[in-house]
C-alpha cells in the first residue's frame, strides 16, 4: 500500500468523522483512496473536495469547533494557503490533522519530495506566537500508525497535529498492519468529551465560543502565556525519537522522515568500515527531542543533520548542543535525493575530516 | 383617578418585548447601524422557532465580529470571509443542527468570495446573512466592493471611480443564478415595515433549512453613519436614494 493511501485507510479506521481536501501532487491519493472507499456509506465520514485549501482548512475550524476528528491533506504549496487557518485554529484551540506531504520550493517548485517545510511546520507557519504538533512518519506504516497518534495528541492539548511527510513516503509502497476499526464517537459522546464544542447550547450550560479574538490586551497576553505552557507541558512529556547505534556513537546523524531511511544505510555502510556512527531519528518534531540529543554529546565528535532541505533542522539541533561539539549540516534539495554512499561522504568531509 | 404603572405592565398588555435570547451585554454598534436590528430578529426567529440547542452561528470578522456576545446560542467566529466554510463543515458534519453564517459586503462579496459561491454551488443547507452598508466599518470606512460609484471612502476619498475599481459587486445576483441556492433575497431594516418584511425573510430561511433545501442567502441592505459621516436619518434616506435603486428590494429567488 502506498503511504497516502495508508493515511486514508487509517483515518476511516479511528473513526474521524470529516475529510476536507484539495488536489495536489504528490498527496491526491488521500483524497481518490477515500472517495473510492465511500466511507459515508459505512461510518458515517463526511468527505468532501472544497473549493481551495484555503476553504479546507477553514471547514476542518468548523468541524473541529463541533468537537469532530476532522483532517486534511495537501502538500507545499497547498498547506503555504492553509497558514492562516492553521494560527486561527491554534488560537482557537481546536484539535485537528493536517498532513503535509512535502515537496520542493520555493514557488511552485517541484512536485518531487522535499524536507524543506520544516521550518514552516515547527515554528509556527503563520502569524503569531504558537506550535503545532509535528510527526515525522519514516516509513507506510508509520503514516498508518500516527493518524490515530497524531488525533489522541491534538484532542488531549486541543492543538492542531500536523503528519510532516514528503513525496518519498507518501508515494513509497510497503506492507503495512492496519490497526482494527474503531467507532467515531457519537454526538453523545462528544458533547461529554468536549464540554467546549459548539454542539447547540442546551439550558444546562453557557453558550460555547469558539474565537480566536480577544481585544483585553491583558486578557490576551495572559491566553498567550496559557498556550505557551502548554506547549511547554507538549515539551516536556510527548518526545518521541528512535535511536539507532547510539550507545557507543562517536559521530551522530540526525534526521527524520525519508532521510532517516537513507541514514540508516549509511550508518551501516560507515560501521562496515568500523567508524562507529549512529542516528537518532526524531519522531515528533515539535517536541524536538532536545535532551535526547544532549544526552548523546559526551561521546560524540560530531553530528550531521542529513534533510532534504538547505538546513532547517540543523538550527534545532545545534540549540540542543550549543559549542559543545561540531554541528553541520548535508542536504539535497529541488527534488533530489541523497544516496547512503553520498550521506557517508558527507560526514567523511564534513565531520571527520573537518 | 391616576393609573399605577403596575396595572399596565402585565404579561397581557405586553406587546413588545426583548426576546429572551438577546443576552443583556450592550451592543457595540454605532448609533443608527442596523446590526442591532438584524441581530435581534434573528434572535427572535430562533425564539419563536424554538431551535435555540439546535442553532450554531458562524460569525464574520468586521462589525458583527462580537455578534456572539448578545445571542444566546453556540457561536464560531470565522476568519475574513471563510465563514461559509465553517458553516459547510458545521452543517455537514452535524446535519441535525441549523446553521447560519452572518458577514458584511467585505467579508462575503470580496476576501470571501470564493467560499461565498462555492457554498452556494454546493447548495448547502444553512443560511446566509448578509449585511451590505457598502463600506467597511470596523476597519474604518474603507472602499467596499459594494460601495456605490462615486461613493467617498477612506480608500476612495474622490468617490469611487468605475473605470478604476469596476462598479459594485452585486454578488446576491451572482449568487441566485447558482443551482444550489434555494431562496435569494434583498431586505432592509430602517423601517417597521422593511424590519417585518425582513423577519419574514429569515424566517423563512430557516423553515428551508429545516424542509432540507438549498441554500437561503438572504442580503440586508443596511446604513453605515459612522462610515457615511452621515446622522442615522439621513443615513435611512441616503440609503433609499442612493443604495435602493442600485440594490432594489425583493426576492430574486423563491424555489
Amino acid at each position: 500500500m502506498k503511504g497516502n493511501e495508508a493515511i486514508a485507510e487509517a483515518a476511516i479506521r479511528c473513526g474521524v468523522d470529516g475529510y476536507f481536501g484539495y488536489p495536489i501532487t504528490p498527496q491526491s491519493e488521500v483524497m481518490e483512496t477515500l472517495m473510492d472507499n465511500k466511507p459515508w456509506e459505512t461510518t458515517g465520514m463526511v468527505v468532501l473536495q472544497a473549493e481551495s485549501e484555503i476553504a479546507s482548512i477553514n471547514m476542518l475550524y468548523g468541524g473541529a469547533g463541533c468537537g469532530k476528528k476532522v483532517m486534511t491533506s495537501s502538500s507545499s504549496p497547498g498547506i503555504s494557503l492553509m497558514q492562516e487557518g492553521l494560527t486561527y485554529l491554534a488560537g482557537a484551540e481546536l484539535p485537528c490533522l493536517v498532513v503535509n506531504v512535502v515537496r520542493g520550493g520555493p514557488g511552485l517548485g517541484t512536485i518531487q519530495p522535499a524536507q524543506s517545510d520544516y521550518f514552516q511546520a515547527v515554528k509556527g507557519g503563520g502569524h503569531g506566537d504558537y506550535k503545532l504538533i509535528v510527526l515525522a512518519p519514516a516509513s507506510v506504516q508509520e503514516m498508518s500508525d500516527f493518524v490515530e497518534l497524531a488525533f489522541d495528541l491534538a484532542f488531549k492539548y486541543r492543538n492542531p497535529a500536523m503528519i510532516l511527510s514528503d513525496g518519498m513516503i507518501g508515494q513509497m509502497m510497503e506492507k503495512v498492519e492496519m490497526k482494527p476499526f474503531k467507532p467515531r464517537w457519537t454526538n453523545e459522546e462528544i458533547a461529554e468529551m468536549h464540554p467546549w464544542a459548539t454542539t447547540g447550547k442546551p439550558a444546562s450550560r453557557e453558550r460555547n465560543i469558539i474565537t480566536s479574538v480577544e481585544l483585553d490586551p491583558n486578557a490576551f497576553e495572559r491566553f498567550n502565556l496559557k498556550l505557551q505552557a502548554k506547549y511547554k507541558t507538549i515539551q516536556e512529556n510527548e518526545v518521541r525519537c528512535e535511536m539507532i547505534n547510539c550507545d557507543d556513537a562517536e559521530y551522530l546523524f540526525v534526521a527524520y522522515g525519508s532521510s532517516a531511511r537513507i541514514c540508516q544505510k549509511a550508518v551501516d555502510l560507515l560501521r562496515a568500515k568500523g567508524i562507529k556512527a549512529g542516528l537518532l531519528r526524531p519522531i515528533t518534531l515539535f517536541p524536538f527531542p532536545t535532551k535526547q540529543i544532549q544526552s548523546l554529546v559526551g561521546n560524540l565528535k560530531g553530528i550531521l543533520s542529513v534533510e532534504l532541505s538547505m538546513g532547517q533542522m540543523v538550527e534545532d539541533v545545534r540549540l540542543a548542543v550549543g559549542q559543545s561539539v561540531p554541528v553541520e549540516h548535508f542536504g539535497r534539495v529541488g527534488g533530489v535525493i541523497h544516496s547512503p554512499e553520498e550521506v557517508v561522504e558527507a560526514l567523511e568531509k564534513k565531520i571527520i575530516g573537518g | 383617578m391616576a393609573i399605577d404603572i403596575k396595572e399596565i405592565i402585565k404579561p397581557e398588555n405586553i406587546v413588545y418585548k426583548k426576546s429572551s435570547l438577546l443576552t443583556d451585554n450592550v451592543m457595540h454598534y454605532c448609533p443608527g447601524c442596523t446590526h442591532g436590528v438584524v441581530n435581534r430578529l434573528v434572535a427572535e426567529v430562533i425564539e419563536e422557532m424554538g431551535i435555540q440547542e439546535e442553532t450554531i452561528g458562524v460569525t464574520p470578522v468586521g462589525c458583527a465580529v462580537l455578534l456572539y456576545n448578545y445571542i444566546d446560542i453556540d457561536w464560531q467566529e470565522a476568519a475574513h470571509g471563510r465563514a461559509p466554510a465553517l458553516g459547510t463543515a458545521i452543517k455537514r458534519l452535524r446535519p441535525d443542527r441549523y446553521v447560519f453564517t452572518y458577514q458584511g459586503d467585505g467579508d462575503l462579496a470580496a476576501i470571501g468570495t470564493a467560499e461565498t459561491i462555492h457554498a452556494c454551488n454546493r447548495g448547502e443547507k444553512i443560511v446566509m446573512i448578509f449585511i451590505n452598508n457598502g463600506i467597511y466599518g470596523m476597519t474604518g470606512g474603507q472602499m467596499a466592493p459594494t460601495t456605490l460609484e462615486g461613493m467617498k471612502t477612506a480608500t476612495s476619498p474622490f468617490g469611487r471611480d468605475a473605470s478604476h475599481d469596476g462598479l459594485p459587486i452585486k454578488i446576491t445576483e451572482i449568487v441566485a443564478t447558482l443551482p444550489g441556492t434555494s431562496y435569494v433575497t434583498r431586505q432592509a431594516a430602517h423601517t417597521a415595515n422593511s424590519v417585518r418584511k425582513l423577519k419574514k425573510a429569515l424566517k423563512k430561511a430557516f423553515l428551508n433549512q429545516k424542509e432540507g433545501k438549498g441554500t437561503s442567502f438572504i442580503e440586508v441592505v443596511s446604513t453605515c453613519s459612522s462610515g457615511w459621516k452621515l446622522n442615522p436619518v439621513d443615513s435611512n434616506k441616503w440609503m433609499e436614494d442612493n443604495m435602493f435603486p442600485y440594490f432594489p428590494l425583493g426576492d430574486i429567488k423563491d424555489e
